[in-house]
């Protein structure tokens, strides 16, 4: 789409012009979109090349665990972004509840398939990192059973925002169940600490100085800052398609009124154009 | 006052619907039945698995009549009616989660005891497990409330309904099994039963008000 055409959309009068409602305004935020999403697509795929690639062929080897712990570069970021992906949906949800933003609705749908995609990655590189280390593919413990259900969560939200022929109601039955799945989060975080678990507890905190080499620090960030830049990428594309997918439909819907008003019986050619 | 007079509706029109109400507890005493036809009748093994077995099969069971849960009162458009009772949404979802337990997980409570029994548990452990399934229920009735009303109006429902409630109840029956597990291996079923009583406090306020949201978007 041409910027021209997104430019030409009037802003709407008594919009708020400061703090983040005004990016609930489909223009703005479509203009705003549009700029900064190249930019965050080259971040994201130059950070998490460059931290696979010094990760995965020059970073040092585990004195224990040898060239297996190279797989953290991939599984560390994927289970990072899968909660806080968690934690955008429930964010939109509960924008989406409170002030009934439309954009929300739209972003909330777009994140649950993203996050359960970085979640099936969680889990499936947790997987093979498993099998080497524990001798076992899967383990039922406290934190590969909560991030288990926190893939079944994304995975209903995505079902039930999509089972009802009136969106709406799909959008806001799916924020009252992200809402109720927050309950997770804290689970997943606090697992390690709260059980014995085979998985090992945190080695990196926000407070505390982490207990990893230097060397293999690096590497993580710049996967984790790359990851974090393709989620929002890819969020940030699929509701403006979303948002384009609604015009779309409205100019169509608008257009079928128009056709009705001038020729009786017209509409309902035009209608059998209009994906349900 | 309200409230009171919608559970004793609730509850006679569950009693007067009896077969529904008897189909949960046939399917939950049905599946316990299953497992010793598929793993083999050694007591033993019977009894280690007893208390996960009856978790489970109640779990199910009580998941299966919360489809109709709002559903016909949904069609006939006494939902509508129910939210302009002067009671909240929350409220309604509160006595509706209250006639579920009543109805179905009461039974359920009594058909326990045999259940475990018939699977041969030791029988010192059936005050435990008894114990458990009472909150656990409990629990489970508000999270299926919530549960139900979410996918009120939703294409295939019925279906939907487990996939949200299940990973949820997930906790409810960690802890409910635990317990037993705990007792069976000499320690204190104390913890755990703390444990699924913080998880009935969360659910309590949760619960209603999530129901309560979901069944206002349905009837706008």
């Amino acid at each position: 789409m041409s910027p021209s055409s997104v430019k030409a959309i009037a802003e709407p009068r008594g919009a708020p012009r400061r703090g983040w409602h005004r990016f609930a305004n489909p223009g703005r935020f479509l203009r705003a979109a549009s700029k900064v999403q190249p930019w965050l697509t080259a971040f994201g795929v130059v950070l998490t090349a460059v931290g696979l690639i010094w990760g995965l062929f020059f970073a040092p080897a585990d004195w224990q665990q040898g060239d297996a712990v190279r797989i953290m570069y991939i599984h560390v970021p994927a289970a990072w972004l899968a909660s806080a992906g968690y934690l955008m949906l429930a964010l939109c949800s509960a924008a989406s509840l409170v002030w009934r933003h439309p954009l929300a609705d739209l972003a909330a749908a777009e994140i649950g398939p993203i996050g359960a995609g970085f979640t099936a990655l969680c889990l499936a590189t947790g997987s093979l990192w498993g099998k080497p280390m524990w001798g076992a593919w899967w383990v039922w413990d406290a934190r590969l059973t909560s991030v288990l259900v926190l893939f079944f969560l994304y995975l209903g939200h995505i079902t039930l925002v999509r089972a009802f022929d009136d969106p709406t109601r799909g959008y806001r039955a799916g924020a009252i169940l992200a809402l109720l799945g927050v309950v997770n989060l804290p689970i997943i975080k606090f697992s390690v600490d709260w059980w014995n678990t085979l998985h090992q507890p945190a080695t990196i905190s926000l407070t505390g100085a982490p207990s990893m080499y230097i060397g293999m620090l690096w590497p993580l960030a710049f996967s984790a800052v790359g990851y974090a830049c393709v989620f929002a990428a890819l969020a940030l594309a699929g509701t403006r398609a979303a948002v384009m997918e609604r015009r779309i439909r409205a100019l169509l819907l608008a257009e079928a009124a128009r056709a009705e008003d001038s020729v009786p019986g017209a509409a309902d050619a035009l209608e059998t154009q209009v994906p349900a | 006052m309200i409230a009171l007079a919608m559970l004793a509706r609730e509850t006679q029109l569950s009693f007067r619907h009896g077969a529904d109400t008897l189909a949960a507890v046939l399917f939950f005493l049905l599946t316990g039945a299953l497992f010793p036809l598929a793993l083999g009748p050694s007591p033993e093994m019977l009894a280690r698995f007893a208390p996960g077995i009856v978790w489970v099969a109640a779990l199910l069971a009580a998941l299966l009549p919360l489809d109709r849960l709002f559903g016909a009162d949904f069609e006939d458009g006494s939902l509508d009616q129910l939210l302009l009772s002067g009671l909240p949404a929350s409220g309604v979802a509160l006595v509706k989660a209250a006639a579920h337990w009543l109805v179905t997980g009461l039974p359920l409570l009594v058909a326990a005891g045999p259940e475990a029994i018939m699977l041969r548990m030791p029988s010192d452990l059936l005050a435990t497990l008894l114990a458990g399934l009472l909150i656990g229920t409990l629990a489970l009735s508000l999270l299926g409330t919530a549960g139900a009303a979410i996918v009120l109006g939703a294409r295939r429902g019925g279906v939907l309904l487990p996939l949200l409630v299940l990973p949820l109840a997930t906790p409810i029956l960690i802890f409910g099994a635990g317990a037993v597990e705990a007792g069976a291996a000499g320690l204190s079923p104390q913890p755990h039963l703390l444990l699924l009583g913080a998880i009935l406090a969360l659910a309590l306020p949760l619960c209603p008000i999530a129901a309560g949201a979901a069944l206002r978007a349905a009837c706008e």
